[in-house]
């Protein structure tokens, strides 16, 4: 509970302890804004990959926080991420998802900015002699920073590097990517969906273990034996989950995956692919190729939650977009090799529809779920939500990594033990 | 063909029919009868790309041969899927047609509609461009291929528990 006596700016961090935090958190829209200001201006924010800006002259749009950014790719080849707001009058100067541009034209009164945010030309210039000087009005950029082809951006000029920021999750990361075999990878195509929920509420999902064989018994009946199997990890001891710090944990549902360079050789290639298995054959790829192939068509093994946005998920990307308090949009990535095997490439695009994306037999159950959550929690808003579960075996790993099993909450306690440092922090 | 010939062409009133029974179908959930009006080829496809037609090569919200169909229709019944078991009520309005192709053996058909939705005391509207190719058999006309291209398929979707 709060009281007078409390400092301001501890007020709101004081609704989140270790193990529970209070129902507001989801609810309260002074907490949100609050959030805005405390986490997304200030902390690294997941903007793109860099396969979606490939070229000299792409962009896309997105937000960081509530905020609306353009990332780009300029001429010497750099990551920028502009604010997407003409200096003049304020309206946004692109309006696109994305594209290829040599630069950008506000509609309003033609004010250009180049791809690196340059103010480059104002029609009518002989109103402005004396008044403004084009070098003091670029767009405002952001810090950009990438890390393997992951690009974030923020707000702080002062924020630690990005690789700091990272710290531990880098391990995962690097291993996320094994399940490109060697190619870059790319995106491939986005599920965009919203729901009306607070944005934590996702947050925690991405290491939550536990609903999986409730939530998604559907999607579960409507798989082979061997996927269902290998999603069977609720009684798995290898299946455990590590907070890494600064927020970041992952949530390790298939161990024999999380590293794909590591084949023990007793995996049975799943019989849902032999078709592949034989087209590549044909192709003239080598069986131990075609065996590294297969067991990467589910992605990683793991989810990696890296606070506050983006999360690198089995085989695809999530990203949260706040909306407001109780709304949020989820982008659900789907990856696939750039220069791989064409007919691994479309098998991992039909795993992906089949969870994924609005119509998807996973993500609109979970959908479901969160929106009961936010109308639940409108009740009693200081009664706490537990994220308790297996604190009590929970231990530190060899690398000293807080771990408990995949179905335990040590990935949620991770987010709020950064989102009450995060809140406390003037 | 004139338009007004094209509308009184029965092969194309066939296949408006069996448009209509399937907008039918989706409203009032009879998945199974939904199920049966498909050919055994014939797929179904809700696409993110507003223009492309290879969608095998695509991302889609939906891409369902008769197999995932089949997956589909039990998901949407069994009761195990949560958004299944709370999906908004629906209304569609299909029209605006225009044809594609007509022939005896099968009719395309372009159409728009207007899908509304109501759970937890809100409406929500879904507009959408539909193409349906129907195959017409003596045996009951059945359609080949249906693409419902969402307006904002780019944008967000809301997850649903109801088919378009």
């Amino acid at each position: 509970m709060t009281t007078t006596e409390t400092p301001a700016h501890l007020q709101h961090a004081g609704l989140a302890g270790v193990d529970r935090v209070a129902a507001a958190l989801y609810t309260d829209p002074a907490i949100f804004a609050e959030e805005m200001k405390k986490i997304f201006y200030r902390t690294w924010v997941w903007v793109a990959h860099e396969s979606e800006i490939p070229q000299a002259g792409s962009f896309k749009t997105t937000q960081v926080g509530d905020q609306p950014v353009i990332v780009t790719r300029d001429r010497k080849g750099s990551f920028n991420t502009l604010l997407n707001r003409c200096r003049h009058r304020g309206a946004t100067v692109c309006d696109q998802r994305s594209g290829k541009a040599n630069g950008f034209t506000c509609p309003y009164h033609n004010w250009s900015y180049t791809l690196d945010g340059r103010l480059r030309g104002i029609p009518y210039p002989d109103g402005y002699e004396g008044v403004v000087d084009k070098a003091d009005f670029p767009l405002q950029t952001l810090r950009t920073e990438s890390y393997l082809g992951m690009i974030w951006a923020t707000f702080d000029a002062d924020a630690e590097p990005l690789e700091e920021f990272l710290g531990d999750a880098k391990i995962w990361i690097e291993r996320f990517f094994k399940q490109s075999n060697g190619f870059p990878t790319k995106v491939v195509g986005t599920h965009k969906f919203r729901f009306k929920g607070n944005w934590k509420i996702q947050l925690e999902n991405t290491t939550d273990g536990y609903h999986f064989p409730m939530v998604h018994k559907s999607w579960m009946a409507s798989v082979d034996a061997e996927t269902a199997s290998m999603m069977s990890f609720m009684d798995d001891p290898d299946a455990v989950t590590h907070a890494l710090g600064n927020g970041h944990s992952v949530a390790i549902m298939a161990a024999a995956h999380a590293d794909l360079d590591l084949d023990t050789g007793d995996e049975e290639i799943q019989p849902r692919f032999a078709h592949l298995v034989d087209e590549l054959a044909a192709a003239g790829e080598p069986p131990q190729r075609i065996r590294r192939y297969m067991r990467s068509m589910h992605g990683c093994g793991f989810n990696l939650n890296l606070f506050p946005n983006i999360a690198m998920s089995s085989s695809f990307f999530r990203v949260l977009i706040p909306i407001s308090v109780d709304e949020t949009e989820v982008w659900h990535m789907a990856l696939g090799m750039d220069g791989g095997p064409e007919n691994i490439n479309r098998e991992r695009l039909r795993i992906h529809e089949h969870f994924q994306g609005p119509f998807g037999f996973g993500s609109p159950d979970d959908a479901e779920g969160w929106d009961r959550v936010q109308i639940g929690a409108g009740g009693n808003p200081l009664m706490p939500i537990l994220v308790n579960r297996g604190e009590s075996r929970e231990h530190i790993s060899d690398e000293g990594w807080p771990t408990s099993h995949v179905t335990d909450e040590t990935g949620m306690r991770e987010s709020y033990r950064m989102w009450k440092q995060m809140m406390s922090d003037d | 063909m004139t338009e007004a010939l094209t509308f009184s062409d029965p092969r194309v009133l066939r296949a408006i029919q069996l448009v209509w029974k399937e907008a039918a179908a989706l409203d009032a959930k009879d998945y199974q009868s939904w199920e049966a009006m498909y050919t055994d080829d014939g797929y179904y496809v809700i696409p993110i790309d507003p223009e492309t037609t290879d969608f095998e090569s695509s991302l889609n919200m939906v891409y369902d041969d008769k197999r995932m169909r089949r997956l589909r229709v039990e998901r949407l019944l069994q009761g195990y899927s949560p958004s299944a078991l709370a999906a908004a009520r629906t209304v569609r309005v299909v029209s605006r047609f225009t044809v594609e192709h007509v022939g005896d053996d099968s009719v395309t058909l372009l159409s728009a509609q207007i899908l509304n939705a109501f759970k937890r005391d809100r409406f929500s509207t879904i507009g959408a461009e539909l193409t349906h190719k129907v195959v017409l058999s003596d045996d009951g006309d059945k359609i080949a291929l249906k693409v419902a291209r969402l307006i904002d398929s780019e944008d967000a979707v809301s997850a649903s528990g109801f088919l378009v």
